[in-house]
């Protein structure tokens, strides 16, 4: 193949692509758009196969292969409850092999017709050592995230004294290490510079707070393509350009989602210390009073006789797997002519759109699944609001007290609904650590237990 | 690699972080989880990087950087792909009632 042919291969690959990322603005079009994802995949891959550089093919292939079969028996194995950790798993992938391109462009520049070892072009090497250094964030970055998702490490923030002026002395050791690799052609740089991102991916994601994870994860996906960019341009591959940027335009916009709906700013959750599991204990306190504790018979009760119940889940769903039962006590609501929707946070659960995911998989239509700002008006007309598992998103601190943590945040109006059920454990806070006056409220009737056997229970006295 | 290469490099990367901007902002928020997960397979393109430095015959240090990178890709892209596709089979419509 010539070059010209090479390269425009590589260019639709980069099409096929944007059509993938542009299947995903409806739930009809995705899969095709799943497809073009695969068949550009597949056009990078033949064409660089081809290439006569390549020779030992054998080898290559037991590598795709072996690959390829772990990645699709953790894809097909994995519970989607955990889907989290395992995207957080694959960013580090990508990372870590952004990283090894890189020290082989290093060793091997001939491979990659920039140069030879020792005399590498200036261009080459920024262009490699930032594909490299960003690569190793991601891959720390990640492990550290994906730790934390996993509980292998608790998911409270990890904050230590001079902390961010360690992170700044780092991050002016990488430049200056850049420099002299650019300078020196020095191979003892380019190790040390890879060592301090390492470093540096690892410090930046532990002062990190669970909650925060879905802007972590976004924002490690937008690094991975970052990375991905930095190596597309050592290889002056358009393919890895143009993909590089699209990942990492699309996870800087998710994290700015998230952040919005979060009402903070992305130094804020950067600078950490913010949104661990359990902030505070239980909110204890005189000034708060009477909580009206319901069983799942009242709750029963309650629902089946409303015209329209809106559901709310949250991370405490998703913890307890709590989605099937859920849907089996919509279906019983929905037979006795109860209209039901659902409503979800931007930042509901671990990752973006993570409670749609869960929803989906226990059979719920997703034109019955709604986003805050297409269902909020509707809660005024609701006769229940159903809370399971959340809690900050729908407390009216967020709007009435300009002192809460919260403040700001945009969320689910559910004090405008007849009656709120609060499904939830205790009477524990949020990762915020704010306590909710809705629990203390009239209309509202808390139900303690666990999501699935609480919901179980309400299916039961439904049936 | 010249300077006019970069540019032309370098325009390609402008143009196509716009096309990002756009695209990604009209995804369905529903479908948010699959966009990481298809983002995350395609962006294992860097595969390419890695059948490079593996091609060369002999394995000397360089082609086995290239192969790690190979391996960890694949693992990448089969499984991104695996897992977008059962997320997105999940989402349903509403059976349609006069049935």
């Amino acid at each position: 193949m010539s070059e010209d042919l090479t390269g425009f291969a590589y260019l639709v690959s980069g099409v096929f692509f944007i059509m993938a990322l542009r299947g995903l603005s409806s739930p009809e079009s995705a899969r095709k758009g799943n497809v073009y994802g695969i068949i550009g995949m597949i056009i990078a891959v033949v064409t660089t196969i081809i290439n006569p550089a390549v020779i030992s093919l054998q080898t290559i292939f037991i590598g795709i292969i072996i690959g390829g079969s772990i990645g699709t028996a953790v894809a097909l194995k994995i519970n989607m409850t955990a889907l989290p950790q395992l995207v957080a798993a694959f960013h580090s992938l990508v990372g870590l092999a952004a990283v090894f391109v890189a020290i082989a462009a290093f060793f091997n520049p001939e491979a990659y017709g920039i140069g030879t070892l020792g005399s590498i072009s200036s261009v080459s090497l920024i262009e490699m050592s930032l594909g490299a250094v960003i690569g190793a964030i991601t891959f720390s970055g990640s492990v550290v995230a994906f730790a934390k998702l996993q509980g292998l490490v608790s998911g409270n923030p990890v904050t230590f004294k001079g902390q961010h002026m360690l992170n700044a002395i780092i991050g002016i050791a990488i430049f200056v290490f850049i420099f002299q690799l650019v300078v020196g052609q020095s191979e003892q740089a380019f190790w040390i510079l890879i060592g301090l991102a390492f470093l540096i991916g690892f410090l930046i994601i532990i002062p990190i707070g669970g909650a925060d994870m879905p802007v972590v994860v976004s924002m490690l996906n937008s690094y991975s393509g970052w990375a991905a960019c930095g190596i597309g341009f050592t290889l002056s591959n358009t393919a890895l350009i143009i993909t590089g940027a699209l990942v990492g335009s699309s996870g800087a916009i998710l994290s700015y989602i998230m952040c919005k709906g979060m009402n903070r700013s992305i130094f804020h959750v950067l600078l950490g210390g913010f949104g661990g599991d359990a902030v505070a204990a239980a909110a204890e306190g005189a000034e708060q009073g009477n909580v009206k504790q319901g069983s799942a018979d009242d709750a029963a009760f309650i629902m089946g006789n409303a015209s329209k119940v809106i559901i709310i889940p949250g991370y405490g769903m998703a913890v307890a797997q709590a989605q099937h039962a859920l849907r089996e006590m919509c279906d019983l609501l929905k037979e006795k002519g109860v209209e039901i929707s659902y409503a979800i946070h931007p930042v509901a659960g671990r990752m973006p759109g993570h409670m749609n995911v869960l929803l989906a998989e226990a059979n719920v239509p997703y034109d019955e699944v709604f986003e805050l700002e297409a269902i909020n008006h509707e809660f005024s007309t609701a006769d229940v609001a159903f809370v399971i598992g959340a809690n900050d998103v729908t407390n009216p601190a967020a709007k009435s007290d300009p002192t809460s943590p919260i403040y700001g945040m945009p969320i689910l109006d559910v004090e405008k609904a007849g009656t709120t059920l609060f499904l939830k454990r205790s009477l524990a806070s949020g990762y915020a650590g704010v306590a909710n006056e809705l629990f203390f409220r009239d209309k509202t009737m808390m139900l303690f237990g666990d999501a699935k056997k609480m919901t179980e229970q309400i299916v039961q006295a439904l049936g | 690699m010249g300077a006019d290469s970069f540019l032309n490099l370098f325009t390609v990367f402008v143009l196509a972080c716009f096309v990002g901007f756009y695209v990604v902002w009209s995804v369905t928020p529903a479908l948010h989880s699959p966009l990481l997960a298809v983002t995350n397979a395609i962006s294992s393109v860097i595969i390419v990087g890695g059948l490079l430095a593996a091609g060369p015959e002999g394995m000397g240090f360089s082609s086995l950087m290239g192969l790690l990178a190979v391996v960890l890709a694949s693992v990448n892209i089969f499984g991104g792909f695996v897992v977008t596709q059962r997320m997105l089979a999940m989402f349903k419509k509403k059976p349609k009632k006069d049935e």
